[in-house]
């Protein structure tokens, strides 16, 4: 099979958020980015052990800037075979990164187009339902299990309050959840590998944005937290009650 | 017109729908303009959605299990026939599922886990929270169309009307290409996205035969439990339960954390909650810093104790 996985940079959690430019740009300076957990983790690894199983290909792509090599090789070097990167700016909307993948994936004539369920930066969860679209295929979100027999997967998927098991034939598009495969650390020999593994850099397409950020801004300060004593519950009680009105 | 998509899991329409009419309803106030309510398949009682301020209820029969490609096709259908400029869905599974989708249909601007109505001083503008919960960003949307889904338990539902008669939306409903084998829904207890109390516990409890002391807080509060990630992750708790950066994010208006140190994956997927209990023995627990209320304390006599005071406030109220 076939099998292209979208693979994202996203801000470490623990990164300091800070803005630039009078709030509306965030503030890359001394940012840590790692491969966006769902992409890597779920996405990539299943992708992997069914290409270890039946045979195939892995292609990730990342729509993005030259400094976002680095994320591309360490997918190299988990062992994806080759990598394509559309040549980008920073801070292109969601809709701008969906139509450079369904450009590329048209003419890569996939059976399956994996991504993660959302990004941990911006939690927007759009643009495999984008990209489906775009390329006419069924979506199947949210995959905590995937098992192919041929051209026909059957899937487990998360809904509200339980899972959903579906049959789909390719080609198709997924989005991971945790479950879907189990995280794999790059060994020193895949390292080395993806040194010399294809990182294809080809050309946006051109796109008119739709979105755009006006501005950021910090949430209001938490006030201080109010300390009970270990021995008074009652007065817990009274206080989720009569003040914060939840109970 | 603003059109809104209330999703209906096995039929029935649930909080996240009431909450989606509701936004829908005060940014048709504000815009100057009427709210039409679509439902998709078999659906109880859909014409309650009138008191939240539909004044129109469409429902698109045929399409009981749910294909993203199908529903998206339906609702930008919808759309295009009763001329809606925006697009409405709550945030849930279903709704982030279709978004993407819709959008491309429409060729609309979309923005997910919207928190605030529409600003349309200048423009149309909405914001969201990002780096899990660290920013707010403010959204230009500068198409025609625009398509949101907007965050749980942000805009408390509110009664306007009576209900309103159900009409048939009269759209053609594509065949599916995903074939549904199974459905599994936990039932008895409100699902984690959905709950407005979660009692949650982590590797504190030491033991995964130590719950029944959290299992009857839940049980007292009418609460849905949720654990850190070490704790699903070797098995004490099951996977559903794990909140945070790489599990279930909630936002309930009381979250208990019992013996959670409060690290930053974990806060990302709880931070947004109304009102946040920290019971921890350690006062240097960073989750202290996020709490509104903190007991410092070791949590086999403070949860108990707790019990009996909930006990007795339930027995007086
Ligand atoms: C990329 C990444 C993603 C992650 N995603 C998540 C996520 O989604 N969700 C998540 O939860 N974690 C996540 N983590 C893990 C996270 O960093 C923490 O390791 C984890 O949350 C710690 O769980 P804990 O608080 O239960 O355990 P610990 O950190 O071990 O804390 C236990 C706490 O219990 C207290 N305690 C112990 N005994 C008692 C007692 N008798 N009475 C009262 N208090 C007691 C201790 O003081 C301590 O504060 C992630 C980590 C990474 C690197």
């Amino acid at each position: 099979m076939k099998l292209l996985v979208c693979v994202s940079k996203t801000p470490d959690t623990t990164t300091k958020i800070s803005f630039a430019n009078n709030d509306t740009e965030f503030n890359t300076q001394g940012v840590q980015y790692i491969m966006n957990p769902y992409d890597e983790w779920y996405a990539l690894v299943r992708a992997l052990e069914l290409k270890e199983a039946a045979g195939g290909t892995v292609t990730t792509i990342n729509v993005g800037p030259a400094a976002n090599d680095t994320v591309i090789r360490k997918g190299l070097a988990i062992g994806a075979d080759d990598a394509i990167r559309v040549d980008a700016p920073e801070n292109c909307s969601t809709y701008y990164v969906a139509k450079q993948i369904a450009e590329q994936a048209k003419a890569g004539g996939y059976d399956v187009v994996f991504f993660g369920k959302e990004t941990i930066d911006y939690n927007g969860a759009q643009i495999g339902a984008m990209v489906a679209e775009m390329l006419d295929m069924p979506f199947i979100s949210y995959a905590t299990k995937m098992d192919v027999a041929g051209n026909t997967a059957t899937i487990s998927r998360d809904i509200e309050g339980g899972q959903e098991v579906v049959e789909v034939d390719t080609p198709f598009a997924i989005s991971a959840a945790k479950g879907l495969a189990e995280q794999r650390i790059p060994n020193m020999r895949g390292i080395m590998m993806a040194k010399r593994k294809p990182l294809n850099v080809v050309p946006p397409v051109d796109v008119t944005e739709k979105v755009s950020v006006a501005s950021y801004a910090l949430p209001p300060a938490k006030k201080e937290c109010h300390y009970i004593d270990a021995e008074d519950m009652d007065k817990l009680v009274e206080l989720l009650h009569s003040e914060a009105k939840v109970i | 017109m603003i059109l809104v998509y209330t999703s209906s899991p096995e039929g029935q329409l649930k909080k996240s729908a009431f909450e989606a009419v509701t936004y829908g309803y005060k940014a048709a106030q504000a815009m100057g303009t009427e709210v039409v309510a679509l439902t998709i398949g078999n659906v109880d009682n859909a014409g309650v959605l009138g008191q939240y301020g539909a004044s129109k209820v469409l429902n698109a029969a045929g399409a009981d299990s749910f294909d993203s490609g199908v529903h998206a096709a339906v609702i930008a259908k919808v759309a295009e026939q009763v001329g809606a400029s925006v697009v409405v869905m709550p945030d849930d599974s279903t709704g982030k599922s279709l978004l993407g989708r819709v959008a491309v249909r429409l060729d609309a601007g979309a923005v997910s886990g919207v928190k605030s109505l529409p600003d349309t001083s200048a423009g149309f503008a909405v914001k969201k929270n990002v780096f899990s919960g660290k920013a707010i960003v403010d959204f230009n949307i500068s198409s025609d169309k625009k398509v949101l889904s907007i965050a749980g338990n942000t805009f408390p539902p509110e009664v306007v009307g009576g209900d309103v008669a159900v009409e048939a939306a009269g759209v053609d409903v594509p065949a599916s290409r995903v074939r549904v084998k199974e459905v599994n829904t936990v039932k008895g207890t409100v699902p984690l996205p959905e709950a407005e109390l979660v009692v949650s516990a982590g590797r504190g409890m030491k033991d995964p035969g130590n719950w029944g002391i959290i299992d009857e807080l839940a049980g007292h509060l009418g609460a849905t439990t949720a654990c850190s990630r070490p704790v699903a992750d070797v098995g004490w708790r099951p996977h559903h339960e794990h909140v945070g950066q790489t599990g279930v994010a909630i936002r309930p208006n009381l979250y208990i954390a019992i013996g959670i140190s409060g690290a930053i994956q974990h806060l990302a997927g709880v931070n947004q909650s109304k009102t946040i209990v920290v019971i921890n023995k350690d006062p240097e627990a960073p989750f202290f810093k996020a709490a509104d209320y903190g007991i410092v304390g070791d949590l086999f006599e403070v949860v108990p104790r707790l019990n009996e005071a909930i006990k007795k406030f339930k027995a007086a109220n």
